[in-house]
């Protein structure tokens, strides 16, 4: 039964209870019973999930098979690459890409007649081989899904889910079997470091901001995700809320609060939506509220959602938004654990920090130290992004190595193309060669090479990405993002953003570089708050590791991916051209002369570089080629163009 | 507006009475009823809320997700994620200023679409993404754009 469905839920009112509920829960059901699990994350509902859900709930009412089969709708999985994902339990049959057309054959082969349809399961791109289970696809396999797991498993609107898998369980011991310092003091013991940026350690954020003068303290969840490319904390938020929930009650406790906030970007509407279901279902079971589970701790929560600024998910700003005013940064002389939201001490953590929270309480700080490296303890989800062939999210021990990551979860690049870089901690961080690729990845692996871990974004880059192109674009995006406040940032970033558009362009010149550089330690080191000190990097970074790329566009006006538009022209080879009529069919700008025998010629004044011809010339032919850096060759004469077929 | 749409934004802000800190959101909510903030509704909040109206036009104006001017029957948002981005969605988004002669920010002057780039919608795995009142186009190559546009009348 789900608890949706329960008229009223009774109140917890002892640990005991809790235990009671959870027996129950499990006992009233069947487990072998099928349950039909459909990612209902944002990836796959965007693939139309939601369609799928409803095909199989009318095939199953029409079969008359409610009593055999449950359907779940659940938060993300993270394959996102090859949804819809469905998983069908308690057997873990995996079936990828599945639209509404395949449900009909799903119920009456798989269901009825226990029969795993080939075509919907899993290829192993390298031997060929189908894979049916879920744990047995390398995506899965080598992964480590301590956090992130339970996401598959919970219906996100259903807190029996998560307690019928132990949830809130870590709750009940930190509220009975421990005190505060003895939560702190484990919390501490984990070294458990922040996942939203800095991988500052929380424990000891938690012990000043306990220590810090005032009654009334605050305790904040950050989802105000806003890296591009990074998504896990809007997974977990959506697929398992109530796992933050329980590392920010448990914190709470040990930082003496009584008042927590959420802020979760309004962008997020699902997750927005979740969120406040599961506060409302944990308040009903008396896991929220006055005098949690009888323990005399009273504690509410209160979701704010943040209307659409990058700067305000820094800590200051974002405690300034909860005020309601506009969410700028301020100068931390005194810090936010000291005086944060209405200037009493807050303590701010993200997402995924939370999350690790009830796994230290439950599995002890000894087993939590157990995984990762020295510096770096328990997993961290990824993002993995961009030229990748698994695309989705991935949870690893930290200290796996960006190889391994790539290679063995993410199935290596598509297309065989070659690696060029990867690009971690977002508009913060930077972008880490191909020498680098057997780096351990923790926080400060990456520092060290010049990145960082941010909230972990991972977005592979190939041969077809520009490195001045993407510098350009993250400066286009924090100028956007810029808040104005402080001219380093404001004015800085901007004429750096210039400089690289001119070199793009194709209107570089010597010394912009070590202007650049130059500009770069002056933001980095001027700046109020860490958008602006950490806006250079994604500069920074790739002059460091990819100089050369910078020079070519400056002195061969050459952009060896293709990428700048204004380096780049598009030409047939009249060799090659079969004059098949595709591109000039094509071409939106109409600049493509030729006809049926007669060789097809670009207009290179007309031409606005879309790459459209390039695209859908038969790659038989090959006849479109790009060119940077060398001149365009003229038109061959219209008295030869003619093709004589045989 | 007529007297029963201000009642709407009395409505709202009656919502949040007796909670601190609430312009940010009582602002979402307007904007989400109207799809904008219209003159009337910003003044109307100033008044109800007892906030300097310069201070509701400070905070309206700075978060992307208010917008002080009206917007079109169907919004086109295309995501310029990082991922998006390397995976080709500026020449997606320069296909998309050309079939609908808007930039982004614009709206047209029949009011049938407003165009808007966004920095990240979370579903990276389907990018290049294109979002229509709510409807995603993922992997989206750009020979697509025009048949897709010309489906919203």
């Amino acid at each position: 039964m789900n608890s949706h469905e329960r008229e009223t839920m009774t109140r917890l009112k002892t640990p005991l209870d809790l235990v009671k509920l959870r027996d129950d829960i499990i006992s009233a059901r069947d487990p072998s019973k099928l349950c039909i699990t459909i990612c209902s994350g944002t990836g796959c509902r965007a693939y139309a999930s939601e369609k799928v859900s409803a095909a199989f709930e009318e095939e199953i009412r029409k079969q008359g098979l409610e009593s055999k089969v449950d359907v779940k709708r659940t938060g993300c999985h993270g394959f996102c690459e090859k949804g819809p994902l469905v998983v069908i339990s308690p057997e873990e049959l995996c079936y990828l890409q599945v639209t509404p057309k395949d449900v009909p054959e799903i119920i009456s082969e798989t269901i009825i007649n226990d029969r795993v349809i080939d075509r919907l399961t899993y290829t192993d791109p390298t031997t060929g081989e189908r894979i049916a289970h879920e744990y047995e696809i390398p995506f899965y396999k080598n992964q480590m899904r301590l956090v992130f797991g339970n996401n598959s498993k919970i219906d996100p609107k259903c807190i029996d889910d998560y307690i019928a898998l132990g949830g809130y369980s870590a709750l009940a011991k930190a509220l009975f079997e421990m005190t505060p310092d003895q939560v702190l003091e484990e919390v501490k013991r984990a070294d458990v470091r922040g996942r939203g940026g800095g991988g500052f350690p929380a424990g000891r954020k938690w012990e000043e901001c306990r220590n810090a003068p005032g009654d009334i303290k605050y305790v904040i969840v950050n989802a105000d995700e806003g890296d591009p490319g990074a998504y896990m904390d809007r997974s977990l938020l959506e697929g398992n809320p109530h796992s933050v929930l329980e590392g920010l009650i448990i914190g709470a406790y040990a930082i003496g609060s009584h008042q927590g906030f959420i802020y979760v970007r309004q962008e997020y509407p699902l997750a927005v939506e979740n969120v406040g279901i599961a506060i409302t279902q944990a308040q009903e079971y008396g896991l929220l509220g006055e005098s949690i589970l009888g323990s005399g701790f009273d504690f509410t929560i209160k979701v704010h959602r943040g209307a659409g600024a990058f700067v305000s998910g820094e800590s200051s700003a974002l405690m300034t938004a909860i005020e309601g005013k506009v969410g700028e940064p301020r100068p931390k002389h005194i810090h936010t654990v000291i005086k944060g939201v209405w200037d009493q001490p807050s303590n701010l953590n993200n997402v995924e920090t939370w999350a690790n929270v009830p796994l230290v309480i439950n599995n002890g700080a000894d087993w939590y130290r157990n995984i990762g490296t020295e510096g770096s303890k328990g997993t961290k989800i990824f993002s993995l992004v961009g030229k990748v062939n698994n695309t989705g999210l991935v949870e690893v021990p930290m200290g796996m190595t960006i190889r391994d990551i790539l290679d063995n979860v993410g199935g290596g690049i598509p297309g065989g193309k070659k690696f060029k870089a990867v690009q971690t901690g977002g508009p913060s961080g930077g972008c880490i060669p191909e020498s680098a690729i057997d780096t351990p990845v923790d926080f400060d692996e990456l520092t060290k090479l010049g990145s960082m871990m941010g909230s972990g974004g991972m977005i592979v880059m190939d041969e077809d990405t520009c490195m001045v192109d993407v510098a350009r674009y993250f400066l286009n995006f924090l100028c956007d993002e810029s808040c104005g406040k402080c001219l380093p940032c404001r004015e800085g970033v901007r004429r750096m953003r210039e400089i690289l558009t001119r070199i793009s362009e194709g209107e570089g010149e010597e010394g912009d570089i070590e202007l650049l550089e130059e500009l770069g330690d002056v933001i980095a080191k001027t700046s109020l708050c860490a958008l602006g000190g950490t806006a250079p990097n994604p500069v920074l970074t790739t002059i460091h590791y990819f100089r050369d790329e910078y020079e070519a566009h400056i002195r061969e006006k050459r952009c060896a991916a293709y990428c700048c538009k204004a380096l780049t022209s598009y030409y047939i080879d009249p060799q090659k051209c079969k004059a098949c009529l595709i591109c000039l069919r094509n071409c939106p700008a109409e600049a493509i002369s030729g006809g049926k025998d007669q060789v097809h010629v670009i207009d290179q004044d007309k031409c606005t570089k879309c790459g459209t011809c390039f695209d859908v010339c038969p790659s038989r032919f090959g006849a479109v080629v790009r060119l940077s850096g060398v001149a365009v060759p003229a038109p061959i004469p219209v008295k030869q163009r003619s093709i004589r077929r045989k | 507006m007529v007297a029963t749409e201000i009642d709407k934004v009395d409505e709202i802000v009656e919502r949040y009475t007796g909670e601190e800190g609430v312009l940010i959101q009582v602002l979402l909510d307007v904007q989400r009823e109207y799809n904008w903030l219209p003159k009337e509704a910003i003044a109307r909040i100033s008044e109800r809320m007892g906030i300097p109206i310069t201070q509701v036009y400070r905070v309206a104006s700075f978060y992307k997700a208010m917008s002080l001017t009206p917007v079109g029957r169907h919004v086109v948002s295309v995501c310029l994620g990082t991922a998006c981005h390397v995976r080709g969605a500026p020449k997606v988004l320069d296909k998309v200023e050309e079939v609908l002669g808007l930039g982004p920010g614009e709206t047209s002057e029949d009011m049938k679409f407003t165009l808007d780039t966004v920095n990240c919608l979370g579903c990276c795995a389907l990018g290049p993404v294109m979002v229509v009142d709510g409807e995603y186009y993922g992997k989206l190559p750009v020979s697509k754009v025009s048949e897709i546009l010309d489906n919203y009348e």
